[in-house]
């Protein structure tokens, strides 16, 4: 059978990057059999997705620290130090949240730019430079709860960014009652535009004469995606539908994915992890790239702090305890190589899910968090020695 | 004549596509200190490799005789121990470490399990002595200077009681009187029966110095002269060395006369704080419109130092004097402020400091000029692969698609990649830095090709090479670059390889 060739040879050539949706895929399948569903249920994966949103938003930043050959150990609790500014703004100086939010997210990319200054400038290694933010945000988060402890936030707005979902359509109660009609509306949406900026891309790659997937394992390729996205919308509308940390979750992979694959900016970036030097003579500035990224994550590490904060509803003296790691861990497990230049945000993101269900999967399963930690810690080096064994025997 | 303590028989050593070595032969006798010599890429370095070890037994083919038994290393440790000590260009000593501890790394003193400090400082001082270095052995080797560095890596070599020790190049770096302090002291090793192989460019020295000196060229054995019966002279040496055959082709073109100065450098010193030392001195040249202009000289000689310090200054050396581009007075502070005025530079090594390997082959094309196929920011996808693929097209790139990544592309079309990109800049000065090294004859024939078809198009051309018939073959002016200097200037017609390599190795 021609097909069944075909797609042996399109898995073989593209391990990589389907690797990592294979195994999400058996992850989740295997949680579906051993807690006889409830894994899949509409509930269970909603909060799963919630949960994974402020290490997700932290994964994606760090891909792109990763990928320019650095690493920044800081945002954990650079996340949970700002996250409790948001409460005492919101609490105690009674600012609005309007106001509250572009603060925190301002003061997380000076936060990255602070930790970047060091890096550009002075060459000292991103590790040491971070592993001083780390000290330094535990310090300051313990110094900003110190009166209170943990600080209660009443804010139903601001509440709502980790525990709110999107409204329904109202007046359609007619119609699958039980069913989130704008959530499963959006869905299909994705599903339609996915579909056609696929075919769009195909035919460009033809008319350059690109290698493109046979035909059988294009539309192969499509249903299978098609019905995974559709397959999530309607497990998720089924519950209360798409929340807002998804959403939010949603754009920042879009943007960043766009900025990553479109932009010169993107391009600039991915230069200086291939080949630093040859990008300082091809004119950019590494300098830069470095203050962008460093800036970009701690922009995104307020966003995560915001997330988690919100999701809490306060602010705690422990918030953000080993979130760097957990964001570190799913860009390894997503694809992206410390040898740097290599690594996408859509990866980062599938490992980010695949590490939040393994924990989800196994605390239904009533697994002990100790051996919990074990197999996490297992599945990343097997992650990782996939990722550079099959990057070698492709040559 | 004494007995040979080595002799390497017929030894032939092939890399991918290259025959570094072939059926070289070379005999050592007991005492002697031997010079061997060669232009770039003779093979000089790569015999020493296959002597020491460093290609294993297995991966040549030939015979090695070392006092007087067949011997078939698997690695450096079975040379040393054989009693062959070899002391690299770049110095092999830990910067962190102390002078003792460096001389008896690998290979420390031991009491019981532990490294015996006390005996092991005793036995260092004693080998200072014998190199004539008085420092103390506890001083970091980070602190001392590049002469007494090689001074300790003799000590270090002695140390393992060497019976041959190799030297490659060890005066590159220093200074004349370090240089001179070196030369006496393997003199005295002489005495005291030390046999020692010399690797030099720097023809005065190995005249002075050598009792033998044979000469590789393109990788075969030339020829060895014997220094007691008046064989080695400069003269002979040289004519050996660049005897190679002109039998590239290299395409003819119109030569342009014009008087427009597009590039003028004045009194151009730069002086690198890392290697604390400098590395170009009182540089004057200028280029003119339409020309190529080839800089010959040995590696290492500054050159390419040269170009990057003009080109942006990307190592951070610290300059003095002026560079005039187009009459105006400029300093870039930047590699991207050059490109803008219009300089352009392809680098030597292309897969370490030109291209980004894993990236494809119309990425790493427009990378140095993505503005111009983006709007506000957003790359227009369609631009780029229409403009890799002109340049694919118009200097023949072969590859199935400009979607290849470049790491799969053989060294000739990488370098076409190169400078397809260094092109999409639109440059009106272009720097080559060893245009054609590492690649195939076809290849080089098309780099020459596009090289005059730019320069009738108004474009000005710096062309930095080691290969002499290269220089002689395609440049309307050479410079001569030696030591960071520039040691002289020839136009084409009075040019030749003998005055070259004569101001070269000077």
């Amino acid at each position: 059978m021609e097909f069944f060739q075909d797609l042996e040879k399109v898995l073989r050539q593209n391990i990589r990057e389907y690797g990592m949706f294979i195994a999400l895929f058996v992850i989740m399948a295997i949680f579906t059999y051993t807690t006889e569903g409830v894994f899949i249920s509409s509930r269970n994966i909603s909060n799963l997705l919630n949960q994974t949103g402020y290490i997700a938003v932290l994964a994606v930043g760090m891909t792109l620290v990763i990928v320019i050959r650095h690493i920044d150990l800081s945002v954990g609790f650079l996340a949970g130090f700002l996250g409790a500014v948001a409460a005492i703004a919101l609490v105690f100086w009674k600012l609005p949240v309007w106001m509250v939010i572009p603060m925190v997210l301002g003061m997380g990319v000076i936060a990255g730019l602070i930790t970047a200054f060091p890096v550009a400038q002075l060459k000292i290694p991103s590790f040491v430079a971070s592993l001083a933010g780390w000290l330094i945000y535990r310090g300051a988060l313990l110094l900003s709860t110190m009166g209170t402890g943990t600080i209660i936030i009443p804010d139903d707005a601001f509440n709502a960014i980790g525990n709110g979902f999107i409204p329904d359509i109202p007046g359609l109660d007619f119609f699958l009652p039980k069913v989130h009609k704008l959530t499963l509306l959006l869905g299909l949406l994705a599903i339609v535009l996915f579909i056609f900026s696929e075919i769009r891309s195909r035919r460009k790659k033809q008319e350059y004469n690109f290698e493109v997937l046979p035909l059988e394992i294009f539309i192969l390729k499509l249903v299978f995606l098609s019905v995974l996205v559709g397959g999530i919308t309607w497990v998720l509308a089924g519950y209360n539908g798409l929340s807002w940390t998804v959403v939010i979750m949603l754009i920042v992979v879009a943007v960043y994915h766009f900025v990553t694959t479109q932009t010169v900016l993107g391009r600039h970036i991915y230069a200086v992890g291939g080949n630093p030097e040859a990008a300082e003579l091809s004119g950019i500035n590494v300098k830069n790239i470095t203050y962008v990224v460093f800036g970009s994550m701690g922009l995104l590490s307020a966003l995560s702090g915001i997330l988690f904060t919100s999701r809490l509803q306060s602010a705690t003296t422990t918030a953000g305890t080993l979130f760097e790691l957990d964001a570190i861990a799913a860009a390894y497990v997503g694809g992206v190589s410390a040898a740097g230049g290599v690594g996408k945000v859509t990866g980062s993101i599938i490992g980010a899910l695949v590490m939040t269900s393994l924990t989800s999967g196994m605390n239904l399963m009533g697994i002990d968090i100790s051996l919990q930690y074990i197999v996490r810690g297992a599945v990343l080096v097997a992650a990782v020695i996939f990722d550079v064994t099959t990057r070698t025997s492709r040559k | 004549m004494k007995p040979p303590i080595l002799e390497m028989k017929n030894i032939t050593k092939e890399f991918p596509g290259v025959k570094a070595l072939s059926d070289v032969s070379f005999r050592v006798a007991e005492g002697e200190i031997h010079c061997l010599v060669g232009e770039n890429g003779a093979g000089k370095s790569t015999l020493m490799k296959v002597l020491s070890g460093v290609y294993p037994y297995g991966t040549y083919s030939g015979e090695i005789l070392f006092n007087g038994q067949v011997q078939r290393f698997s690695g450096i440790r079975d040379s040393e121990q054989a009693g062959i000590g070899i002391i690299y260009q770049e110095l092999a000593l830990v910067p962190e470490m102390t002078v003792y501890e460096n001389i008896f790394l690998g290979n420390e003193i031991r009491r019981g399990w532990t490294v015996d400090w006390n005996e092991t400082i005793r036995r260092a001082a004693q080998m200072l002595a014998k190199v004539r270095l008085n420092v103390n052995p506890e001083t970091k080797v980070r602190d001392l200077g590049v002469g007494k560095q090689q001074l300790v890596e003799i000590a270090k070599a002695l140390s393992r009681d060497v019976k041959l020790l190799i030297l490659d190049e060890p005066t590159a770096a220093l200074n004349e009187d370090d240089s001179a302090n070196l030369l006496n002291l393997l003199r005295e090793l002489k005495q005291h029966g030390v046999t020692c192989i010399l690797i030099s460019h720097k023809l005065k020295e190995v005249i002075s110095i050598a009792d033998t000196v044979t000469v590789l060229r393109d990788g075969k054995t030339i020829c060895t002269l014997d220094a007691k019966k008046g064989e080695v002279s400069e003269q002979v040496l040289i004519k050996h060395m660049v005897g190679r055959e002109i039998n590239n082709i290299y395409p003819p073109r119109e030569r342009i006369r014009s008087d427009e100065v597009v590039l003028e450098v004045r009194n151009w010193s730069a002086y690198d704080p890392k290697l604390g030392r400098n590395v170009l001195k009182d540089v004057s040249f200028h280029l003119k419109r339409g020309e190529i202009v080839g800089f010959a000289g040995l590696m290492g000689s500054g050159r390419t130092e040269l170009a990057r310090s003009l080109f942006g200054n990307p190592d951070g050396y610290e300059i003095r004097g002026e560079m005039y581009v187009r009459g105006q007075k400029l300093r870039f502070g930047h590699p991207q402020e050059a490109i803008r005025a219009g300089m352009a530079y392809v680098t030597e090594d292309r897969k370490a400091k030109g291209l980004i390997l894993i990236q494809d082959v119309k990425q790493n094309i427009t990378l140095a000029n993505l503005n111009e196929i983006a709007n506000h920011g957003v790359i227009d996808g369609n631009a780029e692969v229409k403009v890799a693929n002109d340049y694919r097209e118009s200097i023949n790139i072969k590859t199935p698609t400009v979607a290849q990544i470049v790491g799969n592309l053989s060294g000739g079309n990488q370098q076409k990649v190169s400078v397809a990109k260094w092109l999409f800049v639109r440059p009106d000065i272009l720097i080559l830095d060893e245009p054609t090294r590492g690649i195939d004859v076809g290849a080089k024939y098309e780099i020459y090709t596009i090289m005059n078809r730019l320069v009738q198009q108004g474009m000005s051309i710096i062309m930095i090479s080691s290969e002499l018939p290269e220089v002689l073959g395609m440049s309307d002016r050479v410079y001569i670059v030696s030591s960071g200097r520039i040691s002289g200037e020839l136009p084409i017609e009075e040019a030749t390889q003998e005055k070259i390599m004569h101001l070269a190795t000077n």
